[in-house]
């Protein structure tokens, strides 16, 4: 069980090596980076809010879940909150297992839960504008389709 | 009985707190019954709380809706659809 918010950046190689085991024969690596250029004029930053205790709590939740489903030797979950600029690392979930296909639907399964459970807020500043991030329908699908 | 009340994002903005304490009379058994005390608050408790569809309800840290049961001591949050990831 390992599940961070942190102000820092992190590491991939180093939490990628962190989770190689004898049992683990594949780990899937999801990186979350801020894009500076949506639909219209260009992000400068944004910044990153979270429910403390709660998110922890919700992200512990998320992975137990994707757990009774696949069979996972090691999963970890990275969030970053604060002012993040374009480029930057936003998330990282790392999911191992004995094969691959486990990897892949967990690390998958975690990103689509952690988008609409897990308590964080964006909100996107335009030079000296700033505005919250709207929820996005296509998350709930993409979450919905794994009760299918 | 007190509760804990906590907004985030624009909730926190509108409503011009993160965190208070209130004090409610009885009959106040879930979420549905604390939100008109809350809106009777300020205008912008009144723009915050306008559309409680959109609304998420946390009580205790775990989700929640406006018909979960609220007691002395907790803590209700209130927040807009989660933006993370």
């Amino acid at each position: 069980m390992a599940v961070r918010v942190q102000t820092e950046d992190f590491d991939v190689g180093a939490e990628s090596r962190a989770l190689q085991a004898e049992t683990v024969g594949g780990i899937a690596l999801f990186v979350g980076t801020v894009r500076g250029l949506s639909s219209d004029d260009g992000v400068t930053a944004l910044v990153l809010e979270h429910f403390p205790g709660m998110t922890e709590s919700e992200l512990e939740r998320i992975e137990a879940e994707a757990r009774t489903r696949w069979p996972l030797e090691e999963v970890t979950i990275i969030h970053r909150v604060g002012r993040l600029l374009p480029a930057d690392q936003i998330v990282l979930v790392a999911t191992a297992s004995a094969h691959r296909q486990a990897a892949f639907d967990a690390a998958q399964f975690i990103m689509d839960f952690l988008k609409t459970d897990a308590p964080f807020w964006k909100a996107e500043e335009r030079g000296g504008d700033r505005h919250w991030v709207e929820a996005r329908d296509s998350d709930n699908a993409a979450r919905g389709r794994w009760s299918e | 009985m007190t509760l804990t009340i906590r907004y985030f994002a624009w909730m926190r903005e509108h409503t011009g707190t993160d965190l208070e304490t209130m004090t409610l009379p009885d009959g106040v058994a879930c979420v549905a019954d604390l939100v008109p005390h809350l809106v009777a608050m300020s205008d912008g408790h009144a723009l915050a709380l306008k559309n409680m569809q959109v609304v998420r309800v946390a009580v205790n840290r775990a989700y929640g809706d406006l018909d979960t049961p609220v007691a002395a001591g907790d803590e209700v949050a209130f927040f807009p659809p989660v933006t993370g990831g």
